[in-house]
Order: C-alpha cells, then structure tokens, then sequence
C-alpha cells in the first residue's frame, strides 16, 4: 500500500519536473511577446511600464530595421534554396549508391556541425581577406549561410531517405518510366516532406545566425547584427513586435510541414496489407 | 562500356556540388586560417607575413589560458544543468506523452522560433537588477540586499544552458521514444524496483542519446561569446569573446586565428573521446545506411 502511494508520489513529481522544464523552455519567449506590448521610459525596454500597441503599429519605425530584416530574409531564401538543393543532390548519393570513399565524406560532412560557430566564421574571414575579393558584404555572407546550412539539410534528408521503400521506384521503372521520370514522379515526391523539413531549417538557421555573419558581412547589416549593434546603444519595443511575428510565422510554417508530412505518409502507405510507414 | 561508366559516376557527380562548397568554404578556409596563426608583423604598419611562428600558438595559450578553462568549466555547467532538466523532460515526453507528445516535443524547438539574440535579451529582462527574480531573492535572503544575477557567472550559464538545452532534449528523446517496450517488460519481470529497470535497462538504452545531447550542447556551449557578452562583464569572458575581439576590434588576425585552432583542436579532441565511447554511428546518424 505504502510503496503504491510512494510510487504515485513519485511519478507526479516527475511529472511536475518535467512540466516545470517546459515552463522554463517557454517563460522567456512569452516575456518577448508581452514586453512587445511594453512603453518603456529609457532607450532599454527591460522594466515594465504600462500596456501599448504603439509598437505594433509602426514596427518598421526603428531607422535601420527594415532594410536589415529585408537583407535577412533575401539571404535566408537564396541560401536556402540552394542549400537545400546541393544538400538533397549529396544525401542522395550517400544513401542510395555505394561508392569508394562514402564513409568519409559521411564524416567530413559531419564535421562543420561539430565545429565551433566562431571558428567557421573566423576562417572563412580568413579566407576572404587573403583572396581580397569577393568584397564583404551580401555576396560573403550568402557563401558562408549556405555552407553552415549544407551540413543540416545532408543529415535532414538523409534520415528521411534511409527509410525509403525502393519498390516504388522499381515499379514505376517496370511501368516503363525513364530513370527522370522515375526521380520526378516517384523519388521526389515521396522524400519531399524530408527537403521541405530541411529547407524550413535551412531557413530558421540562416535568419537566425549572428555568429558567422558577424564575421563576414563587411558593412551590410541582417537582422541579427542589427540587434546586436542595438543591444548596446537602445532596444525599442519594435524589435521585440519583429522578433513576435518572425515567431509567429515560424509556428504556421512548421505545423504547414507538419500537416504536409503527417499527408505524404499517409500517400507512402499506399499499400493496405502493409504495415503504416513509421517515420524516421 | 559507357552506360556502366556512366553508373559509376553518377554518385560523384551528385556530389560535386555540395561537397564542392564545402571544400571550397569550409575546409579550404581552415588551410588559410592555418596560415594566417603562424603570421607575424602587425595589421596597421607592415602586414601580417608568414615567418612560421609556432610560439603564437604558446603565447596565445598563455595569454588566454583562463578564458579556455573558463570557457570549458561554463560549458561543462551548463551541459550537466541542461542534463539535469532535459533528461526527466524527454523520459516523461517519450514515455508519458500520449497522445500529446508531438505538441510537447513542439514546445520544445519553440525558442529557436524566436531569434538567438533576443532570446538572450530576454534572459537580461527577466535577470534585471529590479526585476522579478532578484526581487524575490532578495525578499527570501537567497540574493544579499544589492545582490545581483546580472553581470555574473550565473546569468551566463544560465543563459548558455537556456540557449542550447533543445539541443539536449532531441537526441535524448529520439533514444528514448526508440526503445523496445518489450525491453522494459523483460525489465520489470527482472527487477523488482523501477530505480533497478531504470538503471539497468533504460539508462544503458539512452546512453547514445546522452552522449549526443552532451556533445551538442558542449561544443557550441564552449565556443559561445553572445552569453558572456550580453549576460555578463569582461570578468565572464569566454575564448570566443577574445577570438570574436581579437578577429573584429583589434584585427589581430594571428592571434585569433591560432586560438581558433586551440579551440577546434579542444573541441575535435572532446567528439573522438566521445565517439570511442559511444561508437560512431550513433554519432553520424548513419545507422541503417546500406552497408
């Protein structure tokens, strides 16, 4: 009896802890979104003050901001793009083809991800300022977006390929496809949540970054190095309101992927006496 | 002849690009940055020229011999905290989620929805000298009557452990949502008490999940500088502050490029020790890859 009620006891501890770590994960995003509400007195807006939707409704007001958040999401497209792109073409040929030398390009892709951010930053301004040319700037920045990003789209769209039926592309090629059609109409399809979930961190990474922009980005200005020069001299409520909606955003672009995801396992289970495919 | 040459090389070719870009960006870099650590001369006058000066190597490990440990002792905090609490967080998640695991595992990756920056901002409101949490330490006699989190090594762990704990979470509950159930009943049918399946069966089951989450927070822990710098004061100070300084604010490229080695070099040794105990599939993710 006792040690049953000891193990209640327990488990509703645990329970606790782990609801106490999420509130701990969650706290200092929801002081963002009300402090986004805030009318601080001062140039920092750490105290509260009073409720406004002053901020809300001119959130671009901060001189500066708009164009830095402009040049961000440029770079976060393109470097995704093309990250996600070269990154799909190399977890292809890692998964599906044997050849000489696999093992350690596997782990020389692994490589960048276990590197200090700082240290990638700082040897790609190396670079740059040895070549002296291309000038520090846009150009600098997207080589070095799509360089951190390649790493995570690879492993990304490797998990998904590993548990790929390879039946299906047997099929379509005994149906008479050629080895592109089979790619376009089979392959791509059905390992597409895999690219759309590695583009969407592509992308969440990329608008993120400060460290190795920080580097080498010259004189041009993202939204993360714009807070950063902010931090020290004044914090309006504004870049707090930014900060919301690139959350917000970021929520409804996730459960998009997620609902295409939960969609496209469900057409992978084509086969009815099949067990359900299990996600990766 | 050719179809089969074709076949062959269509693998490389798929390659080419990605793996291109990282030897031209990632690698090819580390070569220049090797060069530039064995420079010597200054960055205004006479240049930086190469004259193959393996003592910055021991003057910069010298110089900056504190901020190494301290850089090592914070991230060593601030992963065995973020253990601490994602451990007990991924086991209730994986094994006690129902059918509200995959909104829990959401709320998890929600920080990294809201920039990395701003985050960190975020922790200096909520640490503020008249905000809550000091307030209420003070009141309860934790805080001394001008005690302070700001500014101190608590804020900077904190906010390292704040800023890389998803890190730890993922890779703990990806090992423990994959262990067999049959497992753990095999386990209660051993054991009598749930601390003996616990630390017999499902703790040995999750190791590749700890050894993950303790590298994926470590290595970017250690080589952190947006922490100490908004968090805390020069006393905080990490190795990446001084690379960050010395690259950017004083452009004393040999230097910084040399603790910049150290650092990866620091970093590289900790993965191997790590991958020898843990096996390298699990770190590279390749398990079930065509063998």
């Amino acid at each position: 009896m006792t040690a049953a009620l000891r193990r209640r006891g327990l488990d509703w501890l645990l329970n606790v802890y782990a609801l106490l770590a999420l509130v701990y994960l969650l706290v200092p995003i929801a002081v963002i979104i009300v402090f986004s509400f805030n009318n601080p007195v001062g140039r920092f807006n750490f105290i509260w003050q009073e409720f406004s939707v002053d901020a809300w409704k001119h959130p671009f007001a901060v001189p500066g901001v708009q164009d830095a958040l402009v040049t961000s999401l440029k770079i976060a497209a393109l470097s995704t793009l093309i990250a996600t792109a070269l990154g799909t073409l190399t977890a292809l040929a890692l998964v599906r083809y044997e050849f000489k030398g696999r093992a350690p390009v596997n782990f020389f892709i692994f490589i960048p991800l276990a590197t200090p951010e700082v240290v990638l930053g700082a040897a790609l301004l190396s670079q740059f300022l040895n070549w002296g040319s291309p000038a520090l700037g846009f150009a600098t920045i997207l080589i070095a977006h799509v360089m951190f990003n390649l790493s995570f789209v690879v492993i990304t769209v490797r998990s998904r390929l590993i548990g790929f039926d390879r039946a299906l592309e047997e099929a379509a090629q005994d149906l008479g496809a050629t080895p592109w059609q089979t790619f376009r109409l089979v392959t791509l399809p059905l390992i597409m949540p895999g690219v759309l979930a590695a583009g969407l961190l592509a992308f969440a990474l990329s608008i993120d970054d400060f460290v190795i922009t920080n580097f080498n980005s010259g004189s041009t200005i993202t939204f993360p190095l714009f807070i950063w020069g902010a931090a020290r001299v004044a914090i309006q409520p504004q870049i707090y309101v930014i900060a919301t909606m690139i959350f917000l955003v970021t929520v409804a672009a996730m459960i998009v992927t997620v609902w295409q995801q939960r969609r496209a396992e469900r057409m992978a289970a084509v086969r009815p006496d099949e067990p359900e495919l299990s996600p990766a | 002849m050719t179809a089969r040459l074709r076949k062959g090389a269509l693998p490389y070719l798929l390659l080419l690009p990605g793996l291109g870009w990282l030897v031209l960006f990632f690698a090819l870099p580390l070569v220049y940055m090797a060069l530039e650590s064995l420079k010597s001369g200054d960055p205004f006058v006479s240049g930086f020229k190469l004259t193959w000066e393996f003592s910055n190597y021991t003057n910069a490990l010298k110089d900056y011999d504190q901020q190494f440990i301290r850089s090592f002792e914070y991230a060593g905090m601030a992963t065995l905290i973020a253990l601490l609490i994602g451990y007990p967080l991924a086991y209730v998640i994986a094994f006690r989620g129902g059918r509200w695991r995959n909104a829990m595992l959401l709320l998890v990756i929600v920080p990294f929805f809201v920039t990395y920056l701003i985050r960190t901002l975020s922790w200096e409101t909520i640490l503020s000298d008249s905000g809550v949490v000091v307030n209420t330490l003070q009141a309860v006699g934790i805080l001394g009557h001008d005690g302070r989190l700001l500014d101190t090594t608590v804020s900077v762990v904190a906010g390292i452990t704040y800023n890389f704990l998803p890190f730890m979470i993922l890779p703990l509950y990806a090992s423990l949502e994959r262990i067999d159930a049959r497992m753990l009943e095999a386990g209660y049918d051993l054991y009598d008490r749930r601390r003996d399946v616990f630390l017999h069966v499902t703790l040995p089951l999750s190791m590749p999940g700890v050894v993950a989450g303790v590298l994926l927070t470590f290595i970017p822990a250690a080589g952190d500088f947006i922490n100490a710098q908004l968090l805390g004061t020069p006393k905080q100070f990490m190795i990446g502050n001084v690379i960050q300084s010395r690259y950017l604010v004083v452009n004393d490229y040999p230097t910084a490029a040399a603790l910049s080695f150290l650092l990866m070099a620091f970093s590289l040794i900790i993965v191997i020790v790590w991958a020898r105990i843990a096996g390298t599939e699990a770190l590279l993710g390749t398990e079930g890859e065509r063998k």
